[in-house]
């Protein structure tokens, strides 16, 4: 019993840390229309620049929260010239921007390796959270339930920012249908680029505050970047709530797998997301088939 | 047309007479690896080239088969019955991941394909009981078909020749009828297509089920060429890499993946002796063949040469089709 109740936690902050990963990519995916492939290579980033803020690469050490934000602005300031350079060359062909951001995503993977080298880098846990919750039996690491706790921060922050601001209700114009958008006066373009910045932030984010509990190392990203494509497969693109729906379903699917076959739990992780190709193609929250 | 014919026959001769003007095994093994990378974008390219399905899963089916393979051989199955039960599972797997991603077309056919290719790589890479995860399987011997050892490096080069062009004549005679044509047709017009009468979804699946045989087709000799299969083949890598052949050579060109895959294997080959960035190159690359040349190479040469010559005739330009990659 113990057992379940330590594991339904755990799958609660994977969900948590998959919700940061993929609100931003799901955002992207509603407005832009292409899966970003580089959105795992963006969480790695933002993990690597983390790690190093934080654990004194640089001579100095930063405190945990405030390595975490710089590594985000620096990630998203990232995303933005990737949008703005690259992807904007290439207007309207989804196809062609698909397989740009996948040129990245290796280029981004070369250049981590490079720079910080093959073997595993372990991110210590910020100060105050090192201790652990007793509930009867079953103990939990405070830091894991502090994950929980910003992920729904971020949550409510950007549902607030989505349905209670200008910005979001452009954003959500261009979701829902881009060329009216551009009529009644919408710069689409400049909405890109806002919007890619901020998924590129957020999933460095998610990648610096997974960082005590997943480490960091070269293949991160290829190990993300499908978790974040079933999420929003499952929860559908464009909507925050199947993205925070899709990331619960998929952090207990992932850790129950890990748990129950460790053989077939990728296997086990994939197969919600065939159920809903075959049943609902939009995605359980989604507002459009791919 | 008799240029063409002329250039084809020099590029067959000069084939077919390698081993005698190559001298030395390395490059002798590089071009037998050009020439089954060459099988595998032939493959890929039925689907992005031919029927405008970009398909990231494709290392995974090349996987499934390699894995098979070298599954039956070391059950202890002599080489036929090895190749032909591949073969089948290779095909039903297809099937499967043809029914699967036809769900959607474009961005939704990668995004499909892609996750099933990260499946079949977990399985490869986490099924440590059937596939060695990551110490992968062995395989101790190539065949030897009708008494030739392919273990000697002229023989397989050979033998990897031959499939190569019976692949490539099969690609030819595939483009060139009525299956090739429709599915061309669905590729540009789909509604129309479906309104003419043709079942849309038949004739897709039938390209991926083509595709499907020339991918497996290439992967056994990949596997008998590296005696090795490990979860690194079916990695996303792999399938970008094939990728890049077809559209830096030129999607829906016959010549376009034989081109982008010689590119490919030669750079990787030449460029691995100096640096370890392969993954750097090769994404740097695709960044800027996507940007600046996104209808690959073949078509662009093409396009220049006519526009050449053109301009000495009549002074007349057209500019070459598909600018979509």
């Amino acid at each position: 019993m113990t057992l379940w109740l330590v594991l339904a936690v755990n799958s609660v902050t994977f969900g948590g840390l998959l919700f940061l990963l993929s609100a931003g990519f799901s955002l992207i995916f509603g407005l832009m229309r292409i899966p970003n492939l580089t959105h795992g290579s963006l969480f790695m980033l933002g993990a690597y620049f983390g790690a190093t803020f934080a654990g004194g690469m640089l001579g100095m050490m930063f405190n945990f929260w405030l390595a975490a934000l710089i590594a985000a602005v620096l990630v998203a300031a990232f995303g933005a010239l990737l949008e703005r350079f690259l992807l904007r060359q290439l207007p309207g062909q989804q196809l062609a921007q698909v397989l740009v951001t996948l040129g990245v995503s290796f280029v981004a993977a070369d250049f981590c390796l490079m720079v910080w080298g093959g073997d595993p880098i372990s991110v210590a846990t910020p100060a105050g959270l090192t201790g652990f919750l007793r509930a009867g039996p079953a103990v939990f690491p405070m830091y894991r339930i502090a994950v929980i706790v910003i992920a729904v921060v971020v949550a409510v922050a950007l549902w607030l920012l989505l349905e209670r601001t200008r910005l979001g209700a452009m954003i959500r114009a261009g979701v829902d249908d881009p060329d009216m958008a551009r009529v009644v006066g919408i710069r689409v373009p400049q909405l890109f680029t806002i919007v890619f910045a901020l998924g590129a932030g957020l999933a460095a984010f998610a990648g610096i505050i997974g960082g005590p509990i997943l480490s960091v190392y070269p293949g991160l990203d290829q190990d993300m970047l499908p978790l974040a494509l079933v999420v929003v497969i499952l929860g559908g693109a464009g909507s925050l709530l199947g993205s925070f729906v899709g990331s619960i379903i998929i952090g207990f699917i992932y850790n129950f797998g890990q748990a129950l076959f460790p053989e077939l739990a990728y296997f086990v992780l994939f197969l919600p997301m065939l159920l809903v190709l075959i049943l609902r193609p939009q995605g359980l929250f989604g507002r459009f088939v791919a | 047309m008799s240029a063409r014919l002329f250039a084809l026959a020099v590029g067959f001769v000069a084939l077919l007479t390698l081993p005698y003007w190559m001298q030395g095994i390395y490059y002798i093994n590089v071009a037998s690896q050009i020439l089954f990378y060459a099988i595998f974008a032939l493959a890929l390219n039925v689907l992005v080239g031919y029927a405008g399905l970009v398909s990231l899963g494709h290392a995974g089916l090349f996987g499934v088969t390699a894995y098979a393979t070298g599954y039956m051989l070391q059950l202890g199955f002599n080489h036929p019955v090895s190749l032909l039960v591949a073969l089948l599972v290779s095909l039903v797997s297809m099937a499967i991941f043809a029914v699967l991603s036809l769900r959607s077309t474009g961005i939704g056919f990668i995004m499909i394909t892609l996750a099933l290719g990260e499946i079949l790589w977990g399985l490869a890479y986490r099924w440590i009981s059937l596939t060695g995860g990551d110490n992968g399987l062995s395989l101790k011997t190539r065949p030897e078909p009708f008494g030739y050892s392919l273990s000697d490096v002229n023989a397989f080069y050979y033998a990897t020749l031959i499939t190569f062009l019976i692949s490539l004549a099969a690609m030819a005679v595939f483009v060139r009828s009525p299956l090739g044509a429709a599915l061309m047709g669905t590729r540009d017009q789909p509604r129309r297509m479906n309104a003419l009468g043709y079942h849309v979804w038949a004739i897709r699946f039938w390209a991926c089920m083509f595709s499907g045989l020339l991918t497996s087709v290439s992967a056994v000799l990949f596997v008998y060429y590296t005696q090795f299969i490990s979860p690194q083949t079916l990695a996303l890598t792999s399938s970008a890499e094939v990728l890049l052949m077809v559209i830096s050579g030129g999607a829906g060109t016959l010549l376009g993946p034989i081109v982008g895959a010689t590119l490919v294997v030669a750079v990787k080959t030449v460029v691995s002796g100096y640096i370890e960035r392969w993954n750097f190159l090769l994404g740097a690359i695709f960044v800027a063949i996507v940007i600046l040349m996104p209808e690959g190479l073949v078509p662009g040469t093409v396009r220049l040469w006519r526009l050449m010559w053109r301009k000495r005739e009549s002074g007349a330009i057209k500019g070459g089709v598909g600018a979509k990659p």
